[in-house]
């Protein structure tokens, strides 16, 4: 550990590689999360955006390289220990339980304060401890009263809303949100918005956004990935600027 | 779709998500517990223990793939090999049959660790074919070893005294020990599907790269419902061995497993009450059209394909669908 610049990274990737039988999609990326920050990555389709996500979240072995998280050496740790850390992702298309009611999908995470549920001779009584803290979790995003819906029956936007209800149900330290507003409505879009703003306050979040006015309007930094590799990093008024990104990012995708 | 425009939501009670045992649930326990007790009254005892051994067997298996997710294929290893377990014990080692039954479940359970550690490291159909491959592997193991009597089985196998002291040659106090076997285990079940690791079980079947993200390890839980299932198999096949006084390949044979997912599948897979109808149309069919000799297979088939193509649910799937309740 250096100064105190390095104190304040809470997540880190050095050198990240992934490979797929000789296609190389994420190469050599350095990427360091300030604590505190929103910070978000972006890049034309294919850049390898949320290989980097999976790979950050071990839902992929990198080939190469090394991931800190909390000055913790995490690259070869299981998904599910990450989570244990703090360090919770979200997925591209809505991540809920379809078939649980909304109370019940925020239970679920509740249910990990009791450490595992491997006690299968108790009844699920037990678990209605937890139902006031999740209502009022459900309450925060705006879900009180579909508590007692299944998910599959709530909107498009719900479910999203519904989904950061469940992450913060753990209380992680860190978010790692892909593409929180893919697929949604404007009106959502700035509800949205919103919520990730205020969860935001005491916490870290690395986000994937392709909705280039939300990342304007949420990052404080943003990497630019671009055929695997970082292109430029900085805050949106410098990355939007860059003619390298221009031409990578706003030049092919919107010209 | 937006936040703004109301979608087409229903409210479910509230016992859904409390845990609680909702009270037509205790009515169907209640109606099934007084069916059994007055049925062996009026049919044939040994005709209704087959049944009900095959009914364990079935929401054994449907606990494993209507509520963990996993399609097994071999589970005939678990139900075959607590037969052969329960068998020996009660013939050769002379032990009671409560006994030589608590051996055959323990048996289910510890194959069950072994197949189901190497079968949870992979997924659908692949986890289908380890199951299968491991049960063929326990089938040849049953052809070849010395103590399963090979082509002949285990023949002759005693009823012997319940605790010692209960006679279990006349057929209806062996169908009440039975009874209360099989309806301990389908509570067992009910127990298991509704509790905390039930809950983690069906997020895991819903969305399991979710479940993992929140921490998760989703391969104990998939183990360890595996050896549940396993062990409530081989509870249901050590009990058949002593009720029909026989452990034999047919017990081990793959077409027993295939049986099982049929009873399930017929029933209604992922409901609590459809294995046991599944698998009294089937054990019924066998037994009533037995007269027909092959042709009961050509029916069976017949009766696949129809339940396939008509209701994908199951007999009380269907119901529960049309009754918007869970069964």
């Amino acid at each position: 550990m250096g100064g105190k610049s390095d104190h304040d990274i809470i997540l880190a990737a050095e050198n990240l590689t992934k490979e797929f039988r000789g296609f190389v999609a994420v190469d050599g990326v350095n990427l360091s999360v300030r604590r505190g920050q929103i910070h978000a990555l972006i890049g034309p389709n294919g850049a390898g955006k949320t290989t980097c996500f999976n790979l950050l979240t071990k839902f992929l072995q990198p080939t190469r390289g090394k991931i800190t998280y909390a000055g913790k050496d995490i690259t070869n740790l299981l998904s599910a220990d990450i989570a244990r850390l703090g360090l919770v992702r979200s997925f591209q298309i809505s991540a809920v339980f379809p078939h649980l009611t909304a109370l019940e999908n925020v239970r679920i995470a509740l249910q990990r304060k009791r450490g595992d549920s491997f006690d299968f001779w108790r009844s699920q009584k037990i678990l209605s401890r937890f139902d006031n803290e999740a209502l009022a979790l459900l309450e925060e995003v705006g879900l009180a009263e579909f508590a007692h819906h299944e998910a599959t029956e709530l909107s498009y936007g719900r479910k999203r809303a519904l989904e950061i209800a469940t992450t913060l149900a753990l209380n992680p330290d860190m978010l790692l949100l892909d593409e929180p507003m893919a697929g949604m409505a404007q009106a959502d879009v700035e509800r949205i918005t919103a919520l990730i703003k205020r969860i935001s306050a005491n916490r870290t979040i690395l986000m994937v956004e392709h909705n280039l006015s939300v990342v304007a309007t949420l990052s404080d930094t943003i990497t630019v990935l671009a055929r695997g590799k970082v292109l430029a990093e900085g805050d949106y008024a410098t990355v939007s600027q860059d003619p390298r990104v221009v031409e990578a990012y706003i030049g092919a995708g919107h010209g | 779709m937006s936040v703004v425009a109301e979608p087409n939501t229903m409210r479910l009670p509230e016992e859904r998500t409390t845990g609680a045992m909702p009270g037509y649930h205790i009515a169907i326990f209640a109606l099934l517990l007084g069916l059994a007790l007055i049925a062996p009254f009026f049919l044939y005892p040994v005709f209704l223990m087959k049944v009900m051994c095959f009914a364990l067997f079935a929401c054994a298996l449907n606990l494993l793939l209507g509520f963990g997710g996993l399609l097994s294929f071999g589970h005939a290893a678990f139900f075959g090999g607590a037969a052969y377990v329960s068998a020996h014990a009660a013939k050769v080692w002379g032990l009671t049959p409560e006994v030589a039954i608590i051996l055959g479940t323990l048996s289910g359970a510890l194959l069950g660790l072994v197949i189901g550690s190497f079968a949870i490291r992979r997924q659908g159909i692949y986890f289908a074919m380890v199951t299968l491959a491991f049960a063929q592997m326990v089938y040849f193991a049953a052809l070849q070893m010395p103590f399963t009597g090979g082509e002949d089985g285990i023949q002759n196998v005693p009823r012997g005294d319940l605790f010692g002291v209960i006679s279990l040659n006349s057929d209806m106090s062996l169908y009440f020990m039975v009874l209360a076997i099989v309806f301990g285990g389908l509570l067992a079940i009910y127990r298991i599907i509704h509790s905390p690791f039930g809950q983690v079980l069906k997020a895991i079947r819903e969305n399991e790269p979710r479940a993992i993200s929140l921490g998760y390890r989703v391969n104990n839980y998939k183990l360890t419902v595996f050896v549940l299932s396993a062990a409530l198999a081989g509870l249901a096949g050590a009990t058949k061995a002593i009720v029909f006084q026989l452990a034999s390949l047919t017990d081990v044979h793959w077409s027993m497993s295939g049986e099982a997912v049929l009873m399930t599948l017929i029933g209604g897979m992922g409901t609590v009450f459809g294995p046991l109808v599944g698998a009294a149309i089937i054990v019924t069919m066998q037994n009533y059209l037995a007269s027909l000799g092959a042709w009961v297979t050509i029916i069976q088939g017949f009766i696949f394909v129809i339940a396939v193509l008509l209701f994908r649910e199951g007999v009380v799937g269907l119901i529960a669908k049309r009754l918007r309740r869970p069964l």
